[in-house]
Order: structure tokens, then C-alpha cells, then sequence
């Protein structure tokens, strides 16, 4: 018998995904307790914590992450399942589930920026309302983007997580008999929405938890959105972080290991809260069915959420539009809602660097979903051959780099970097990258790797074919579809890294995405424009081939793609 | 050494519940109905038959093909033709490159491979169908594709796992006419699974119950 590697991927998948996990933690905690020898830091001490501590923008930095992320992933989530219990079944929820793909696909910076162009004080809304409503005939003195509250940052955070949170439901919607539960439920006089909450969330909620989880965690310690709409002085503790560590004192790296495993005190606080939340949610929920209010009359609640929907929708769609109008803006007066002159200058002075980091943004991407694409299918394939099963445990496993903190452990990643000479590289940014496009591309391709009609494998093996042939010539041609719409996932959650790129990167790999965060600062509304939209085209474009591709291979062959 | 596909005392239990036990020898040209409700053990029989047993089946005895032990050979290496229900065509290739696919590396030359699909076509009275997709044919010659891509591929036996229930009953059966006939044209032995008895009866030979009870001999129906 030929011996075969193919038992060992999941092993080195976990490896890759757990290492970096791992070592970055260990990176940090070493700091954080003054261990740091290249920087004179050769004894165990509580000093960076003293610091820290000392700092007198802590609390407030403290408050505003744990009320962006409990804010921003209840919202979240409320809206999501508001959409599901009023619409799911429906031909609306057709449309929704249409304009899924797209909005997941555009990054979180770009959505940001697009939603700070909208409603910034010179932004679009304040310019269609103005001077007929408002009476402005300039720009308005007021904070509405980088508010004290974090409320910009909590919408810019929830019209991202929204999508996710959405796809993540249908996708468990699937193992759930949920119109019939909410049919029958109908016929007891409950209303549609009431009937969905406690007949068909209670049995989804455990399918959608993780990714509810890494919504948390995401959200208490997002760093891009947050400097593009979140407040300043103090800004959030991951923000505060990521300065002290790019700052020329280097002694204020101790400080920022110790904000760091802070950061993931808080997450972890926030999640055990959470779960707390889950028993008292499924307690009123009990409570509710003892009860037994029908609350039949929710129609006013259902065109409420469709209209959440849509502001979600719009907030993404228009802020995009924005940024392309803004990218080609000449002189732009206020109150106008168009510029006053079109140019492609904003375009052609930037053209020369645009491209070179585009094909950085380009290569960094595919390199680092091919890599994904390869482990994730040898995985599958190994679990097929050699019938393995998916334990909750793995699931968890893949959760993992998206749970814990990019802000905590890409920071003692980076560390370790630097110790071993590593960063700035782009293979090393790369490696960096393929930690988090690889759970979206398993996550993704799995289910309908294992939908697949395993006889077809087994009249190819009777046909006298081997498992490479059938791997190759019948399997991999039969999800093509599957295939391209991970790797168009992966793609785009490569192009809108922005820490792993910035810490591992070191400024000498840079991608769209930490240029437009970087321009942020400086204000320059078309020269953002540019960058963001050029961050939000590629990945479009991708996922445009990745749909485009199988349907034109495959025109003439319709029972392909009935099935995928 | 005996010519045709042998069942040598087979005996599968799982958990100590015997679900077939089957002493019984099908000759070239031969089909052996075994007949039972769903549950019955058929299915596990078959995944035996083909190489690939399900996990906890306690398998004693052995398979012997034209006095070969097939016994841990994998689906690749036994040669035993395989029909199902549905017709599982490759749906991204078309009917003369399903029907390539199954044809064996041995056959060389262009020109000759695409005649022996050509006669394969024409025998199921699908002649010039070869650059069809699959999914623009009816039930019924979707069947008799898969049955020819089946024989292309030179098996030493058939297993056919209720071929015929999808189909309606006309063409249920002109199919297992067509199937009938090919299988002794071929001279290959067979076993039908089913729990249709008009099939197994139709099939002209023994029809038998996983756990080896008689139903019908051969000749009497």
C-alpha cells in the first residue's frame, strides 16, 4: 500500500491554525510581565501592568470596547433574527439572501469609510437635508463620526456583522424543519415572528453560537473601523494598544502587552457574560411559552425589521457609491449632492503606487487561499477516505483564531517576529494571513464538500477509477461552484486584514486596506475614495468570476449546478 | 475453478444480529434476486459485495469472483459493475465522456475509443447522443446510459440496487428487458436487489431472502 500524506492534514491544519494562536499568546505574556530582553527587559516584574493602570484614559477606554462589543453584536444579532422570524420562507427573504454575497464580501474598512462619507456633517445625508430642513448652508460644527459614545463605530460594526450573522443562519436554517415548525405554530394563532423566536431560534441558536461568539470578540476588539469611526481620547483599549506600540518609545511596548492581555480579559468577560445572557434569554423565552401569548398582531414589528434590513443594506450600498463618487470628485460645494466637477485625477496621480499595492493586495491573497484551498480539501478528503468525523471540537477549533483577539496575539506574534527576523516579509505576512482565511474557506466548502452524493463515488470506483481520479476528474468538476465561492471567500477576508498586514507587514508590506486606514487620518476624502474603492472592487470582482466561472464552464451541462 | 461470482458462506451480523447469510453461486449470464423489505440487510450486502463495508458489520466467509477471493480488495480492483436507483450520471460531463470515463485505459487510439462508445450508444438506441448533457435526457435513457457506461467499463459481475424504481411501469419494463438481455449477451453473472417481487420474478432466476430463505427457484415462476 502506497503511503499517503492525506491522513496528516488535519493534524498540520490544526498545527497551522493553533501555532500562531499559541505562540502569539505566549508573545504577549512574556511582556507583559517585563520578560523582554532585546529591550533590557531580563526580570519578571508588575511594572508594564503599574503602567498601564496608571494610564488615565483606561477606564473610559475599557467602558467603550465592552459597550461596542455587547452593543454592537446584541444589535446585530437582534436584526438578523428579527429579519429571519418576519421574512424567512418569504420571496422578500429571496432578495435578502441575494444580496448576501456582495455585502459580505465588501471590508470592514471600506464600509467604514463609506458609512463615515454618509453621514459625516459634509456627508450625504446632512447634504440632502441641507438647507431646506437643517438650514445649513455649511457643514455643521458636530461630532457624528468619531461620537464620544462609539455609536458610529457600533453601526459601522453592525451593518458588517449583519451579513455574516445572516449567512451563518441560513446556512443552520437548513438542519432546522423551520416553516413547517412555524406553520404549525400558525395554526395555533401564534404570530409568524413569535412563532419563529421560540420554536425555530431555540434549535438554531447552538448552529450560529461560535460564529455569534467571534462577532463578540470581533467587535470588543476591532481595530480598523475603530480608527476610521471610532472615538479618540480615549478611544477603545485595542486602539489605545496599537498606538503605545507603534510609538517611538519602545519601553511603551511593555504597557501595550499588558492592554493586550487586558484586551483579552475583556473578551473573555464578555463572552462568559454572554453566555450568562444565553440561560436568561432561554429562560424568558420558557417563560414566554407558559404563557402562551400569541402576539399574532406583528405586522408593524415585521415591516420594522425589513426596514432595518434595508438601512443595513443601504448603509453598505450608498456608502460604497459614495466613496466611488468621492474618488472622482473635483471642487464639491456644500450643500451640493453631486460634486460640482467629475475627474479621473484623483485616479491617475495615484495610479503608479495603486497598482503596485493592488498586486501586493492581489498576491497576498491568492497565495494565502491557495494554501487554504489545499488544506482545507485535503482535510475533507482525508475525513472522506479514511471516514473520519467532525467532532464540536474542531468546530471550535477553526472558531479559535477568530475568538481570541487579533489584538492580543498578532501582537506577541509580532514580537516573535521580530526576535527571528521575520517581519516585514511577505510570505511571513502571507503565513499571517492564511490564520484567518482558512476558517472562512473550511467553513464555507465543508458543507457542501460533504453533501456531496458520495455513490458518485462509488460508481466511479466501480468504473475501475482511483481516489485521485475521482478527486480530480469527478469530485473537484462537481463543486467547482463550492470550490470558487470558498476561495472568493477567502479572498476577501484576506484583502480586508488590516492588523495581521500592519504587524507582521511592518510597513514594508502594504496592502489597499492598511493604505486606506492609513489615509484616514489625513482626511483626504478622494484620495480615501480611491483606496477604498479600489479594497472593495477586488474582492467584488472575485466573487463576480467565482460565480460567473462554473456558470459558463458548465452552460451546456445544467445538472452541475442544480445541485451545487 | 468454478466460472461465475460465488457467495461463500457469507454471513454478516452487526451487534450479534445476523442480517444476511448466503451460500449460493450466480453462473455467467445468471441473475440472483434477493428480495427483502428495506431494513432487511440488502444494502448491507451490497457495500460488501462492492469492497466498501460499513463500520461495525461483522463480516465472516468470503466473495469469490470466477474463482478469485475478492476478499479486501477495494471497489477499484473487483470489477463488479454497479447500477443504482438513480442513474448517477457525472452531470458535468457529457453522455460520450460519462461513457469514456468508464471505458478502460487499455482501449487505445482515438478513433477506436470513440466507436466502441459509438457501438455502446447505438446498442442502447442512443446513436449519436454522445455529445448530449446528460441532464436533456429523459428517465428513461438516462438509465440505459448508466447501464451502458456500466458494461464499458468490462465488468466481471453486476450488482444492480433496484435499477428500476424510479421508473414508471412501462419503462420499468422495457429497462429490465434491456438489462436482462445485455446481461446475458455479456455473459456476466448478476445480483438484483429489490423488494419489488415483479422484478425479481421478471429477472428469471432465484429469488432469495438475505438470510438465504428460498422464495422462487429458477424455472418456476
Amino acid at each position: 500500500m502506497r503511503l499517503s500524506w492525506l491522513p496528516l492534514a488535519p493534524l498540520l491544519t490544526i498545527t497551522i491554525l493553533l501555532l500562531p494562536v499559541g505562540a502569539g499568546l505566549a508573545g504577549v505574556l512574556a511582556p507583559a510581565f517585563g520578560w523582554f530582553p532585546a529591550l533590557g527587559g531580563t526580570s519578571l516584574s508588575l511594572a508594564p501592568w503599574r503602567a498601564l493602570f496608571a494610564w488615565p484614559g483606561l477606564s473610559g477606554a475599557v467602558w467603550l470596547s465592552i459597550a461596542t462589543g455587547l452593543g454592537a453584536t446584541l444589535v446585530s444579532l437582534a436584526i438578523t433574527v428579527m429579519i429571519c422570524a418576519a421574512w424567512q420562507g418569504t420571496r422578500a427573504f429571496g432578495l435578502i439572501e441575494r444580496a448576501l454575497a456582495p455585502l459580505l464580501s465588501v471590508p470592514h474598512a471600506a464600509a467604514a469609510f463609506g458609512l463615515a462619507f454618509l453621514i459625516a456633517p459634509s456627508g450625504w445625508i446632512s447634504r440632502a437635508l441641507s438647507p431646506w430642513a437643517t438650514g445649513w448652508d455649511q457643514p455643521p460644527d458636530l461630532l457624528i463620526t468619531q461620537d464620544p459614545n462609539g455609536l458610529a463605530l457600533m453601526a459601522g460594526l453592525v451593518v458588517k456583522e449583519v451579513p455574516f450573522l445572516l449567512l451563518m443562519t441560513l446556512a443552520a436554517l437548513g438542519q432546522v424543519p423551520a416553516r413547517r415548525s412555524v406553520l404549525l405554530t400558525q395554526t395555533m394563532g401564534y404570530g409568524r415572528m413569535a412563532g419563529w423566536v421560540l420554536t425555530v431560534f431555540p434549535r438554531l441558536y447552538p448552529q450560529i453560537r461560535l460564529p455569534v461568539y467571534a462577532v463578540l470578540a470581533y467587535s470588543c476588539s476591532v481595530i480598523d473601523v475603530a480608527l476610521i469611526l471610532g472615538p479618540t481620547r480615549p478611544s477603545t483599549l485595542a486602539v489605545q494598544v496599537l498606538e503605545w506600540l507603534s510609538d517611538p518609545d519602545l519601553s511603551l511596548r511593555f504597557q501595550a502587552a499588558a492592554g493586550a492581555l487586558l484586551q483579552l480579559a475583556l473578551v473573555m468577560g464578555l463572552l462568559l457574560l454572554w453566555r450568562a445572557g444565553e440561560y436568561a434569554a432561554a429562560r424568558l423565552g420558557c417563560t414566554c411559552v407558559q404563557m402562551g401569548h400569541r402576539m399574532a398582531q406583528d405586522s408593524i414589528m415585521r415591516a420594522f425589521s425589513m426596514v432595518l434590513a434595508l438601512v443595513a443594506a443601504l448603509a453598505v450600498g450608498l456608502g460604497i457609491l459614495g466613496l466611488a463618487v468621492w474618488s472622482v470628485a473635483g471642487f464639491w460645494s456644500f450643500p451640493n449632492l453631486l460634486p460640482d466637477q467629475f475627474t479621473w485625477r484623483n485616479w491617475a496621480r495615484q495610479s503608479g503606487g495603486l497598482s503596485r499595492i493592488a498586486i501586493e493586495t492581489a498576491v497576498i491573497g491568492v497565495a494565502s487561499v491557495l494554501i487554504s484551498l489545499a488544506l482545507t480539501i485535503a482535510c475533507l478528503e482525508a475525513e472522506y477516505r479514511h471516514r473520519l468525523r467532525q467532532t464540536n471540537r474542531v468546530l471550535w477549533l477553526l472558531y479559535l483564531p477568530l475568538i481570541v483577539p487579533q489584538a492580543t496575539f498578532l501582537i506577541g506574534l509580532q514580537t516573535l517576529a521580530i526576535g527571528s527576523g521575520l517581519t516585514g516579509m511577505q510570505g511571513a505576512v502571507i503565513a499571517a494571513h492564511v490564520v484567518f482565511v482558512l476558517p472562512y474557506v473550511f467553513l464555507s466548502l465543508s458543507d457542501p464538500w460533504r453533501a456531496w452524493d458520495a455513490r458518485q463515488g462509488l460508481v466511479a470506483a466501480s468504473l475501475g477509477a482511483g481516489q485521485g481520479r475521482i478527486l480530480w476528474q469527478v469530485r473537484l468538476p462537481m463543486l467547482l461552484r463550492p470550490v470558487l465561492v470558498a476561495a472568493a471567500v477567502g479572498f476577501a477576508v484576506s484583502v480586508g486584514q488590516y492588523l495581521p498586514t500592519l504587524l507582521i507587514g511592518m510597513g514594508r508590506v502594504t496592502t489597499l486596506t492598511t493604505e486606506a486606514v492609513a489615509l484616514s487620518s489625513g482626511g483626504d476624502r478622494r484620495l480615501i475614495g480611491v483606496y477604498a474603492l479600489s479594497q472593495t472592487m477586488m474582492p467584488l470582482v472575485v466573487f463576480a468570476l467565482a460565480l460567473a466561472l462554473p456558470a459558463l464552464l458548465f452552460r451546456n451541462r445544467r445538472g452541475v449546478l442544480d445541485r451545487g | 475453478m468454478a466460472k461465475g461470482l460465488q457467495l461463500d458462506h457469507l454471513r454478516i451480523t452487526l451487534n450479534g444480529r445476523l442480517l444476511v447469510n448466503l451460500h449460493e453461486t450466480v453462473a455467467p449470464g445468471e441473475v440472483l434476486s434477493v428480495m427483502g423489505p428495506s431494513g432487511s440487510g440488502k444494502s448491507t450486502l451490497l457495500s460488501v459485495m462492492i469492497g466498501k463495508p460499513d463500520e461495525g458489520f461483522d463480516v465472516k466467509g468470503r466473495v469469490t469472483l470466477d474463482g478469485d477471493d475478492l476478499t479486501g480488495l477495494g471497489p477499484q480492483a473487483r470489477r463488479i459493475g454497479l447500477l443504482f436507483q438513480d442513474d448517477l450520471l457525472f452531470p458535468h460531463l457529457t453522455v460520450g465522456e460519462n461513457l469514456a470515463f468508464a471505458l478502460p485505459a487499455a482501449v487505445k487510439g482515438r478513433a477506436v475509443r470513440q466507436a466502441r462508445i459509438d457501438a455502446a450508444l447505438e446498442a442502447a438506441d442512443l446513436g449519436g447522443f454522445a455529445g448530449r448533457d446528460p441532464a436533456t435526457l429523459s428517465g428513461g435513457q438516462r438509465a440505459r446510459v448508466a447501464l451502458m457506461r456500466c458494461l464499458l467499463s468490462a465488468p466481471r459481475a453486476l450488482l444492480l440496487d433496484e435499477p428500476f424504481s424510479r421508473l414508471d411501469a412501462d419503462l420499468r419494463r422495457q429497462m429490465r428487458e434491456f438489462v436482462l438481455a445485455r446481461v446475458r449477451a455479456e455473459g456476466i453473472p448478476a445480483i438484483l436487489v429489490t423488494h419489488d417481487l415483479e422484478d425479481a420474478l421478471a429477472a428469471g432466476g432465484m429469488v432469495i431472502s438475505p438470510l438465504g430463505e428460498i422464495r422462487q427457484t429458477e424455472g418456476s415462476a
